[in-house]
């Protein structure tokens, strides 16, 4: 039988502290939408995700209701769109983007992913036309999210890509700058990319996952917070044994989602993403996690630390809550999405150094960061080269999200509204690294022994 | 199939009656109340069976919902499950 105390304290979760479900999102293969004729593909690829998806939105909102659980988003993922343009004789991505485009409104989803492209390794035919194309892609619709993957544990860097990929972010601020260059926001370049990740921009639909799947990505910062404001009085051990098993409560509910709405919609269940993913309101901040265990402000020293211990006790409360866990699964540090982060950011505290040491202990990586509008093309490929070689040698998932402020300078502020939040522009280092970025190449992959 | 319903905000006279009367209402048996006081606040979960109700289970969270608003209270109805998921293992 459930005790009273328990029930007000999920209601509480949910109607003070933030509690939700972010997102459920639909992976969808297109592998068989491919055909040499690039309308024929658009077709099979309208009809494929309007029929999967119908109900998705719908099935979604009666699980709310049913259970009083907030899922903020329905989203959907799809292969990289690189791999299917690669048949095409007229490899014009930009068709493809708008079609999915059509598809995402459609089925009422908040954000599609998947025009994307992995090159980690090398270009394939499609790669380069799909990178291409980003920026009139990103410019002309408005749900779909791309990535490109240009690096891995086990492959290294594919610098040419970097140096692309530096080029592709500049072009795509530009190509919104009268839309408060959202391009870039809707555009991440990941190292070691995983393929069932739920949260956008970065989902996209691995080639070596089932037809159709239901992926979860939780959320709940408030709640950790809160957790941890009744609690001043504990050492670490016992903040680590209170963040684990508020995180367990937490990604209970994802699982009982992602259960629910797979059986619901007859698509099987992919994974529970075990992340801490933050929002722009009040209360629903990852950063403040880190003030309310110790820290002034975020970005202090000591900030890595505090990070490295919520990370991993998030994962530990987690993975015992949950059949399967996969996509990101960590605290992110968005900063434009994250109260706490843009108030540290604003006065200061808080500097891109700091966040890229940061990443080194948690997902994603240099998320949701406006820089200045002039910075060089090559500068964005070192930033992104840098935070590349941190998941190289640690095995892990980073990714960079920056967003050039067209026409702005450090101490203004850029706003993109919704979940998406705002963010000062932050200043970096603008000394130049073209020379390293024109070399071009591979970095080769790095040892997994001799771990120093 | 059980649903929890929370009823939270200040105490009225009539609340349990009005509560009670919906259930009924929509043939809802009422298995378990519990009230009590909590920093002024008055809160009453109650234990139901909702497996011959006669309304869509939707409708009948909008309708409680409405009623809550009507007297400023937070009346919330949802599944058992959500609280056996995260209280349970």
């Amino acid at each position: 039988m459930i005790n009273t105390k328990d029930i007000l304290e999920t209601i509480t979760m949910i109607q003070d502290e933030h509690l939700d479900i972010r997102t459920t999102t639909m992976g969808i293969s297109l592998l068989d939408c491919c055909h040499s004729d690039i309308d024929v593909v658009c077709r099979k690829i309208y009809d494929k995700i309007t029929k999967y998806a119908e109900n998705l939105v719908k099935t979604g909102e009666q699980i709310e209701k049913e259970y009083g659980i907030p899922i903020i988003n329905k989203r959907i993922s799809v292969t990289p769109v690189a791999m299917i343009l690669a048949a095409c004789d007229n490899r014009d991505a930009v068709k493809i983007a708008v079609t999915l485009e059509k598809a995402a409104v459609a089925c009422g989803v908040n954000f599609l992913g998947g025009f994307s492209a992995l090159v980690q390794k090398g270009f394939a035919n499609g790669d380069k036309e799909l990178i291409d194309a980003i920026p009139e892609a990103l410019a002309v619709t408005e749900h779909v999210c791309s990535s490109v993957n240009i690096g891995s544990t086990k492959t290294g860097i594919n610098m040419d890509a970097v140096k692309l990929m530096g080029e592709t972010v500049v072009k795509s601020a530009l190509a919104t700058k009268d839309k408060n260059c959202i391009g870039p926001a809707k555009l991440v370049v990941f190292c070691n990319a995983p393929e069932d990740n739920p949260f956008m921009a970065g989902a996209f639909h691995g080639a070596g996952e089932p037809d159709c799947v239901i992926n979860v990505g939780v959320s709940g910062p408030g709640v950790v917070r809160a957790a941890l404001a009744k609690s001043k009085n504990l050492d670490l051990t016992g903040v680590a044994d209170l963040i684990k098993r508020t995180a367990f409560k937490i990604t209970r509910m994802g699982q009982l989602v992602g259960t629910e709405a797979s059986k619901r919609l007859g698509v099987p269940f992919g994974i529970v993403d075990l992340s801490l993913a933050p929002t722009p309101a009040v209360g629903d901040s990852v950063a403040h996690i880190l003030e309310e265990i110790g820290l002034d402000c975020c970005g202090a020293p000591g900030t890595t630390a505090a990070l490295a211990m919520l990370n991993d006790a998030v994962k530990k409360g987690g993975v015992m809550a949950s059949s399967h866990v996969g996509g990101l699964s960590g605290a992110f540090i968005p900063v434009s999405e994250d109260a706490g982060m843009i108030d540290a950011a604003r006065n200061g505290c808080l500097k891109i150094e700091k966040l890229e040491a940061m990443t080194a202990v948690c997902s994603v990586g240099l998320d949701m960061i406006v820089i200045p509008g002039d910075t060089s093309a090559a500068t964005i490929s070192a930033i992104i080269a840098d935070e590349a070689a941190i998941g190289m040698v640690n095995s892990k998932t980073t990714a960079v999200r920056v967003i050039p402020a067209i026409g702005k300078k450090v101490g203004e502020e850029l706003s993109f509204g919704g979940l998406l939040g705002s963010g000062p522009v932050m200043e970096i280092n603008n000394v130049s690294p073209a020379k390293f970025i024109n070399r071009g190449g591979r970095i080769p992959a790095p040892m997994q022994s001799l771990k120093n | 199939m059980r649903a929890v319903i929370s009823v939270i905000g200040k105490d009225t006279v009539g609340i349990l009656a009005a509560v009670s009367a919906k259930c009924a209402q929509y043939n809802i048996n009422v298995m378990d109340v519990t009230q009590s006081v909590l920093q002024d606040m008055f809160v009453m979960v109650m234990m139901t069976d909702i497996s011959k109700i006669n309304i869509a289970f939707a409708d009948f969270v909008d309708e409680l919902s409405e009623l809550g608003k009507e007297k400023n209270l937070s009346v919330k109805v949802m599944h058992e499950d959500i609280f056996n998921a995260m209280h349970n293992i």
